[in-house]
């Protein structure tokens, strides 16, 4: 666990390149699904954004071809896929590896931006709002995944886990108790 | 063994601190009662009765931090912020203002008091009225004394001492601090908020980052240098033809050396800053201070730092306990 930039590896471009060819719309189906269930499992999350619950934020990797619209929503939430960046009220961003470490708490979201691996634009205090609530939730998204593979799960557990392994990317949640409903192992 | 007391924004914040060692947490209510009323922080009523309990099957104790300036005629919201805290079980009380310090004494008498460093007690004559006056039990000391001051108020003092030993440092006496109002109307004294985020813009500008609050340009931060959180105290400003921090350099505070001296200053409990920081962080500054403390406890040497990555300004500093001059 750390917050320096040296140690967040940044995705190789042979393996990005192929989302530029890659339809937007099922991507964004499919991640639309992820987020509903967790925000149905999390309902703190919109509860934590308090006034920010309507604002539109964009989650940007920036070694990815991709940014994300987030539409947060207690039962309606909804993420669209862009080429360029899109218009939102705030945006998030950074190495795919930092975003995804700072959902799993393996990374510190201030000291990110202190070292400028994480950069913040627009309305500075929604994108704090979403920063805490999403830390506070203690998000699986490698475990959510798998759940929705339904029976193919067994096989996509060892595989995201042999990847994170390999990549050095926290896929799951970094603090994730052996066994947990959460958890991979 | 000295107390570790521990940050804790949120209720995941809470149970990774108390995971991690911590002796005590801190926390409070989301809204203006707590000097931390950051956007997506702090506990609801039901939130803190969930984390006291879990810290006390722990074995850990929880601090309710009320520690702003009751505003007229809304009084009512911050003596409800101490009665639903003692309802929760917490184990004891932050507060910083008089007229609170006594309310707390008169209804809720059973209820532990802690002074906050947003009352800016840093006499003994002064911690000596509110423990006597209002039993109020440990005073969390203000971070502009050194160690030798420390040690001839805890003398002189009928209350326990708690000092900050890492994270972000306020420069100015806490509580009477106006430069946050002055740029934006907010204040962490009657708002929560010290520099609120909404307030708070970053810019692009060519390849630096301009930091921006209440339309004030605090920092503009070359590429890949360290960007701070725009604080009027932490600015760089350029006066006189002379560029520079003019206050304060943005250097988080990092006393972990220093313990063993504290320890001989007669300090009841170390406190870690960081109540907006993230569970990662938690964890991560409890348990290299748990080994901190016992260590020191065993007669063992500090174990050498590995936390200057997770302040601001990536540099640390020793503050007012060993002053310096430049």
């Amino acid at each position: 666990m750390s917050g320096h930039a040296p140690e967040i590896p940044v995705f190789p471009r042979l393996l990005t390149q192929p989302l530029r060819l890659l339809p937007l719309q099922p991507m964004a189906a499919a991640l639309t699904l992820v987020a509903r269930r967790l925000i149905q499992r999390h309902p703190s999350l919109i509860a934590r954004l308090g006034g920010h619950a309507a604002a539109r934020f964009a989650i940007d990797p920036t070694d990815l071809p991709l940014t994300l619209l987030l539409y947060p929503h207690p039962t309606h939430t909804r993420i669209e896929l862009h080429r360029g960046v899109p218009e939102s009220d705030a945006r998030i961003a950074g190495p795919l590896a930092a975003l995804l470490g700072l959902v799993h708490g393996a990374y510190d979201g201030d000291a990110l931006f202190f070292s400028r691996d994480l950069v913040i634009a627009g309305d500075t205090s929604a994108a704090l709002a979403l920063r805490n609530a999403i830390d506070d939730a203690e998000l699986d998204l490698g475990g959510e995944i798998a759940v929705l593979a339904g029976p193919f799960r067994p096989v996509l557990l060892p595989l995201i886990e042999a990847a994170q392994r390999i990549t050095g990317v926290a896929l799951t949640r970094a603090d994730a108790l052996p066994g947990g409903e959460e958890g991979l192992a | 063994m000295m107390e570790l007391v521990c940050p804790a924004g949120t209720p995941a914040a809470l149970r990774a601190a108390v995971e991690a060692g911590a002796h005590a947490v801190y926390c409070g209510f989301a809204d203006e009662t707590n000097a931390r009323n950051f956007p997506g922080l702090n506990f609801s009523r039901a939130e803190l009765a969930e984390g006291a309990a879990f810290a006390h099957r722990q074995g850990a104790k929880v601090l309710v931090a009320i520690n702003t300036f009751p505003q007229a005629g809304r009084q009512a919201l911050w003596h409800r912020a101490v009665a639903d805290a003692a309802a929760a079980g917490a184990d004891a009380v932050i507060l910083a203002d008089l007229g609170l310090v006594a309310h707390a004494a008169e209804a809720h008498p059973g209820l532990r008091r802690h002074l906050s460093v947003q009352a800016a007690a840093a006499n003994p004559d002064v911690i000596n009225f509110y423990a006597e006056t209002f039993g109020v039990r440990r005073v969390v000391l203000p971070r502009v004394l050194s160690v030798a001051e420390i040690a001839a108020i805890n003398r002189e003092i009928d209350a326990e001492s708690e000092v900050f030993v890492f994270g972000g440092l306020c420069v100015m006496a806490e509580g009477r601090c106006a430069l946050s109002s002055y740029a934006t109307g907010l204040s962490p004294n009657m708002n929560g908020v010290c520099s609120p985020p909404s307030h708070v813009v970053y810019a692009e500008e060519g390849a630096a980052l301009a930091a921006r609050l209440g339309g004030f340009t605090i920092q503009r931060s070359a590429k890949g240098a360290p960007a701070p959180y725009p604080t009027l105290c932490k600015g760089c400003f350029t006066s006189a033809g002379t560029t520079g921090h003019v206050f304060e350099d943005p250097a988080s505070l990092d006393a972990s050396e220093l313990i063993p001296a504290l320890a001989g200053a007669g300090v009841t409990a170390l406190k870690i800053e960081g109540r907006q920081r993230s569970r990662a962080y938690v964890k991560e500054v409890v348990k290299s201070f748990r080994a901190a403390v016992e260590a020191v406890a065993t007669g063992r040497p500090v174990p050498a730092g590995q936390l200057a990555r997770l302040s601001e300004g990536q540099a640390a500093t020793t503050g007012a306990y060993a002053k310096t001059w430049r």
